[in-house]
């Protein structure tokens, strides 16, 4: 019954527990203390080494940094009759780049959400091969997606469907991580009630499992879309079309064609900004219950 | 001292606080009762300014606190503090740091960041746990406390703001008789013995009357009772609650006594 008793310890007791709450405290605060200063020695001295090792260095070169944006916007103001048109003519590349993006996360998904339900303690169907599922996705995570594209475009040639390919391999490991960490929290009674009507593990895991993961699992693809268009868009630049190869021809270039490099830069950030916002608000409209 | 006049607050096309009217013109301890969704909550949150009101004003000592913004809305949250039904607390955190977090509108931001509280604020947040009787349990993570502890950690933070209102919203509600009735006597010695008002929100009859002053009854986000315990009849508690003849106080009660009580209680039902 001391839970019930409001009568506190004897003076020398509390003395005693303030005593020894202060020693942790300035102990708590000794490591802090520490570890901030390590932290700022280690940026310091690795700024340093870097900057020695840079060919240019950082003190000579830092303000030069806005000198090519300052030209591509000083050319675009002047040419900027031009813009319209330009994206106009950059639009069928725009969605090429789209279209890249939407079926890799597609294909991606659907390999993720295999590897994810094989892989998650207490759904796998071969439970033994859970850290074999696991390495796959850590590789297909590892490996950059423009290493597997540079590889496929060597083999395949130049077009969407290496970048395709690529992206998609990459997405299914990173998306069958994700997945399988909410399918962990998913609750098993719904799985043992369709277990115990026969049903096979694809049954159990289409009709038990998905239904209470799906706004998360849905909530999560669409994060990675977004992050796929920007992916598809910078695999251009090594050769697998849409709006990336546009904007490498533009850049390379040098001057001359910086209008056609703005127009490119308008298209592409009022792309990213458009599916930002449809899917965060399709995602907090499924977080938050339909 | 705390003046409320008008208060109305709507979510959307729902009402759930109407032209709610009390003064309130010295420190006691008041009880709010009524049926869950009657408004109670929504008004401790408008008067600890949690959320904004529709329309209506509160004063406290002739300060309009309706309306603050920033610092003086802060500064106005520090001096009525709040306990909640379900403690609140940092669980990850110790014991200590989550009632030093009553200083946090004193204190600077990087100053808390970095654990940098004054030692003689140490000392104080322990000897106020000491005095709730939990001092023992200083070092401990809170969510390693049972539910009464950690409903008196709260307490003790409340306490660390040295407010001079403490709202209470369901203190109780989620702990046993026992832990419940700790709880409430350590909310009227701080009334007794520090002179600070509490406004506590109650779903049972008998701990109201036992505890409070005053007691305020709300009904669909209206105020339909005002008076002190003892004008609390069961006809009155009928229509607060909005129940029938078959009403009993003995069945809401988390009075250990009442178990005892229930015969004289059913008698009173049926006279």
């Amino acid at each position: 019954m001391t839970d019930a008793a409001l009568t506190g310890a004897t003076p020398s007791q509390i003395t005693q527990i303030q005593e020894s709450y202060l020693v942790q405290v300035r102990r708590r605060r000794m490591y802090g203390g520490l570890t901030l200063g390590i932290f700022v020695l280690l940026m310091v001295s690795g700024f340093v080494v870097a900057d020695n090792r840079n060919a240019g260095g950082f003190w000579a070169g830092w303000h030069q940094i806005f000198d090519f944006p300052a030209d591509v916007l000083s050319e675009a103001w002047e040419k900027r009759a031009n813009l319209p048109a330009l994206m106009v003519d950059f639009f069928p590349a725009l969605l090429e780049t789209i279209n890249i993006a939407a079926a890799s996360t597609l294909i991606g998904a659907m390999m993720g959400l295999v590897l994810a339900l094989l892989s998650t303690r207490g759904l796998a169907k071969w439970p033994r091969l859970i850290p074999v599922f696991r390495r796959i996705m850590d590789i297909m995570r590892a490996v950059p997606e423009i290493v597997i594209a540079l590889v496929l475009i060597f083999i395949l040639g130049g077009g969407p469907v290496p970048a395709m390919i690529a992206i998609a391999f990459h997405t299914a490991g990173a998306l069958g991580k994700l997945y399988s960490e909410v399918a962990e929290n998913a609750d098993l009674k719904a799985v043992e009630g369709l277990s115990s009507t026969g049903a096979t593990w694809s049954q159990r895991m289409w009709l038990g499992v998905l239904p209470q993961v799906a706004p998360n699992f849905l909530s999560y693809t669409l994060l990675r879309f977004e992050i796929n268009i920007r992916a598809s868009a910078i695999l251009g630049f090594v050769g697998a079309g849409g709006i990336g190869a546009e904007l490498r021809n533009a850049m390379s270039w040098g001057p001359g064609r910086f209008d056609e490099a703005a127009a490119i830069f308008i298209l592409l950030f009022g792309t990213i900004v458009f599916f930002d916002q449809l899917s965060s608000r399709y995602r907090t409209k499924m977080i938050k219950g339909q | 001292m705390l003046d409320v006049q008008m208060l109305t607050k709507r979510f959307g096309d729902k009402t759930a606080v109407e032209n709610v009217s009390f003064n309130i013109d010295r420190s006691m301890m008041i009880g709010v009762i009524g049926r869950s969704g009657a408004g109670k909550s929504t008004l401790l949150r408008a008067l600890n300014c949690l959320s904004d009101v529709t329309s209506g004003s509160i004063t406290f000592e002739g300060q309009e606190i309706t309306g603050l913004k920033g610092a003086a809305r802060r500064n106005w949250q520090s001096r009525c503090a709040m306990i909640f039904q379900q403690f609140n607390l940092v669980p990850r955190m110790d014991v200590v740091s989550n009632v030093l977090h009553g200083t946090l509108n004193r204190r600077s931001t990087l100053a808390t960041m970095f654990n940098l509280y004054p030692d003689s604020d140490i000392h104080k947040a322990i000897e106020i746990l000491d005095r709730l009787g939990i001092a023992e349990q200083a070092e401990k993570r809170a969510e390693a406390l049972s539910g009464g502890q950690q409903q008196r950690v709260a307490i003790a933070r409340a306490l660390m703001q040295d407010p001079q209102i403490i709202l209470a919203d369901e203190p109780i509600a989620s702990l046993d008789p026992m832990n419940a009735q700790i709880v409430m006597q350590a909310l009227r010695r701080i009334h007794e013995e520090d002179g600070r008002m509490v406004i506590a929100n109650l779903h049972t009859l008998d701990t109201a009357r036992r505890y409070c002053d005053r007691v305020i009854g709300m009904r669909d986000g209206r105020v339909v009772f005002d008076g002190t315990p003892e004008q609390l009849t069961t006809g009155a508690a009928r229509d607060i609650y909005g129940a029938g003849a078959d009403f009993s106080e003995a069945a809401t009660s988390t009075e250990i006594e009442t178990l005892d009580r229930s015969q004289t209680y059913a008698a009173e039902t049926y006279a």
